[in-house]
């Protein structure tokens, strides 16, 4: 009996061991590069229709299948994309696109203004429920459409001709063209859209692009296929020939999988590197960074005492070692935030506004704001609970802080964290003292990072503050025409942020990743989103 | 026999009705919904999505559509995923984690009763020993680290398997054996023990007096009674390896529907939550009902509709 189960048994696995060399023997190597890229997206995107997306899951795939009136180039500016030209007029307030004859769809279809009309449109019309829309409201009469007080066709946007876009804003809008490179002003064939609804639902004949790269397959949850796309206008400068994307949410995963050749990057933006393997790839000279344009900071609830006075808020920041912080714990070659604007906008805040780990400022700080609440000693002041959402990378970082707190000023805080959905709840509602946030830029402006804080009930403000004449300052920088005066409305702005602190920033972002040697130019924009256009093995 | 299963679909009906409106409080008591983000949306477009999805009507007329839907098998769309419906991601995942699990059961089963009646047979001698070690790294060692362990051995060091994703039959292989590695040591240990007490039972001894052979004692007379604990043991083990498992499906980048159970509540997607409780449960009460049947066949003793016991 044993042997006859013991001769079944070592057949049986002799069997799957069979089965197992026949399924894993194609892979034939060839002596000239394959133009095949393999990535990891960690995930399902959240939508592949350009006016719905909303998440950079989505973003990495859209910026290759579909291209907007401009693009981001390799140095960071816009470049003529669907559009061969475009004029603005004096008042800097009507932009007119030329869309280029020979931009086509994928089936082989003209792109035409009517496309962008359509599209934009679409993204507006509150029955759609873009969460995205608000990107598109600095075209005139896109609030107003997008909350249901206006018209849709009243809004700024209008097909003159079949190929000519004119476009009206709101208010002087320098890096207009910049979001015109942003996925929700992205066109979408209108002719299918209207004949089927859920086009962008799945791959297929309906699923018809304009950019590098077309989508021949969707395997929702598990992978992507991209193939380049022949009818594009400029396929000449498209070196891949298809792109795969996994969905692989694991980081250990990827990165064995990155070791054993089966994907050709590891990291962003496209997936993380494992936290535990960033030393060992920065010793060996492996890791890329690159900056990118987002500051990871402490917002204070400026409502709740102490924390309503701003000589503790000064403390609190003046206190932090930032240098540590990032040297030790981040380990990614984050930059110290001494300002809320990261350095790729405003270069001079690689400096700052103030020192970093200014321990005396801090203390001196400290005996101000206690004078000022009549307390004679940190230990007298209330309990303050820093939260942040539960996360390995947050948990230290707060744990130093605490520390830094402690020994330096002798202030006494409680940590918290939630998950991430309460935690934001909690953030909006008020319910917090100081919480860890980070904003990453849309666009490359700096009032994309000041505004969050110009009104007091703005969606992304949580902290309470106000303050009117840097309210004033953002308001009146929209309608400045010239561009240096309007940086230094903005820098003054900034100043003003930076002396009454509503917020603590700690370090600004980094893109950090890993990629296989002979892959060159995959281009990575300041705000830290991935082209493939140029790509190619070597 | 009809009426036995009569009455157990109404028990299962009733089972599921209570289930369902539990999960459906639970969930909406915890704090966000679909839709809290980091950049907050605006409060009209807000409005607009708890409009659109019926989430400002009252609790009971919530729960109300809510169930009539359900009996139309139809679990609305994923706030979480535009292109698919709840129903779309059970299509696509199930069938994933179903095989998946069919082919860990397959293991489970086959090593676990194997090693399990070695064990028995050769009580306290080596392979005794061996077998129960086993069965003891197999249950203590968590799935994630056997399965990294898999990865780097199978993998990356001999190349003989893929790391990761899904498709063919040897990508299945290594998360197959992950998964089954806990439930075989388990089922080893059942069928050990059980068929060590059934062993040492009287027509046993008669069967060996009557001179038949060792192989006929265990596959005829003793299998056949050891086997009960590990049949009811499979039960809501095949409701829940079929399923799919989270743990084995994020490290291997398996597209199952395990990742969905515990996404969707990080999610706070209400209608994936509500329509992968629904499944799991309906699978979950039909094995057991299974598993009971199939009692009455292995063991004639055991009467399904039970309770006359001298009738």
């Amino acid at each position: 009996m044993k042997k006859r189960m013991l001769v079944l048994l070592t057949l049986v696995l002799a069997l799957s061991a069979f089965l197992a060399a026949c399924g894993n023997g194609d892979s034939g190597s060839s002596e000239e590069a394959k133009q095949d890229l393999r990535l990891n997206i960690r995930s399902e995107p959240f939508s592949l229709n350009p006016g719905l997306a909303n998440d950079s899951t989505s973003s990495n795939v859209l910026l290759q299948t579909f291209e907007g009136l401009t693009r981001i180039d390799k140095d960071g500016e816009p470049e003529e994309a669907m559009a061969e030209s475009f004029d603005v007029s004096e008042d800097q307030l009507t932009y007119t696109f030329k869309i280029r004859e020979d931009a086509n769809w994928s089936n082989g279809d003209p792109v035409t203004a009517e496309d962008f009309v359509y599209a934009w449109k679409w993204a507006l019309d509150p029955a759609n429920q873009s969460q995205y829309a608000y990107q598109l409201y600095y075209v005139k009469g896109a609030e107003e459409a997008n909350t249901g007080e206006g018209k849709l066709d009243d809004v700024g946007v209008k097909a003159v001709d079949e190929k000519t876009l004119e476009v009206t804003l709101n208010n002087p809008t320098p890096y207009f063209t910049q979001l015109t490179a942003f996925y929700t002003y992205f066109p979408v064939n209108s002719k299918i859209a209207q004949e089927n609804p859920d086009w962008y639902k799945d791959a297929g004949d309906d699923y018809v692009t304009n950019g590098p790269f077309k989508m021949t397959e969707w395997n929702h949850s598990e992978s992507i296929k991209l193939e380049k796309n022949e009818t594009y206008w400029d396929a000449d400068a498209v070196k891949l020939a298809t792109v795969e994307y996994s969905m692989i949410d694991d980081a250990g995963t990827a990165r064995s999988m990155y070791e054993n050749d089966e994907l050709d990057w590891n990291g962003l933006p496209f997936d993380t590197v494992s936290t535990d393997a960033i030393k060992a790839l920065k010793d060996s000279g492996e890791l890329k960074t690159q900056a990118t344009a987002g500051t990871y900071w402490y917002k204070f609830n400026t409502e709740v005492e102490p924390l309503n006075n701003v000589h503790i808020r000064k403390a609190l920041t003046y206190a932090i070692d930032r240098k540590s912080i990032v040297e030790q714990i981040t380990q990614g070659g984050q930059i110290p935030a001494t300002a809320a604007v990261p350095p790729t906008m405003f270069p001079e805040n690689e400096e700052g506004y103030f020192k970093d780990n200014d321990v005396e400022a801090a203390k001196a700080e400290l005996q101000k704001g206690l004078d000022e609440l009549g307390l004679k000693d940190a230990s007298e002041l209330p309990t303050i609970t820093l939260s942040y959402n539960t996360d390995e990378a947050h948990a230290k970082i707060a744990q130093a802080i605490q520390d830094m707190w402690k020994s330096n000023l002798g202030i006494d805080v409680t940590l918290g964290n939630e998950e991430w959905a309460v935690y934001i709840d909690k953030l909006h509602s008020g319910d917090y003292q100081i919480g860890r946030m980070g904003w990453l830029g849309d666009f490359n402006d700096a009032i994309n990072f000041l505004e969050l804080y110009r009104d007091k009930e703005g969606g992304n403000n949580d902290t309470n503050w106000e303050n009117p004449e840097f309210k004033q300052l953002l308001i009146d920088s929209q309608k400045e025409t010239d561009t240096a005066k309007r940086q230094q409305m903005l820098k003054d702005a900034e100043a003003i942020l930076m002396d009454e602190l509503p917020i603590a920033p700690i370090y600004f972002y980094t893109n950090v990743w890993v990629q296989k040697d002979n892959l060159k130019d995959v281009v990575i924009s300041g705000l830290g989103d991935a082209q493939l256009k140029w790509a190619y093995f070597e | 026999m009809i009426k036995y299963l009569t009455r157990r679909v109404l028990f299962m009906l009733l089972s599921l009705l209570l289930i369902v409106t539990a999960t459906f409080f639970f969930m909406r008591l915890a704090p966000g919904n679909p839709f809290t983000s980091e950049k907050q949306l605006p409060p009209a477009i807000e409005a607009n999505l708890n409009e659109h999805y019926g989430l400002n009507d009252p609790w009971y007329v919530q729960y109300g559509e809510y169930l009539l839907r359900i009996v139309q098998w139809d679990f609305g769309p994923s706030f979480k995923y535009k292109s698919q419906t709840v129903n779309d991601l059970i299509n696509e995942g199930f069938p994933v984690s179903l095989v998946l699990g069919m082919e860990a059961i397959f293991i489970a089963l086959a090593v676990g009763v194997l090693l399990g009646i070695i064990a028995a047979l050769k009580h306290n001698k080596w392979q005794d020993y061996t077998a129960m070690i086993i069965a003891v790294l197999g249950i203590s060692v968590p799935s994630f680290i056997m399965a990294a362990f898999l990865q780097y051995v199978f993998a990356m060091k001999l190349g003989l398997f893929p790391v990761a994703r899904w498709g063919t039959f040897s990508q299945s292989v290594l998360p197959a054996i992950a998964l089954a590695a806990g439930p075989t040591a388990f089922i080893a240990r059942l069928t050990r023990s059980s068929m060590l007490e059934v062993l040492s039972n009287d027509y046993i001894k008669t069967a060996k007096a009557k001179g038949l052979s060792q192989t006929t004692i265990t596959v005829k007379h003793a299998i056949r009674n050891a086997i009960l604990p590990v049949v009811s043991y499979m039960g809501p083990l095949s409701a829940g390896i079929v399923t799919g498992s989270f743990v084995i499906e994020k490290i291997f980048g398996i597209p199952g529907l395990g990742s969905h159970f515990v996404k969707s509540i990080g999610n706070r997607d209400y209608t994936v939550i509500m329509g992968v409780t629904v499944f799991y449960s309906i699978i979950l009460l039909v094995s057991v009902l299974l598993v009971d049947i199939l009692y009455g066949l292995i063991d004639p003793r055991i009467k399904l509709a039970g309770g006359k016991k001298g009738e």
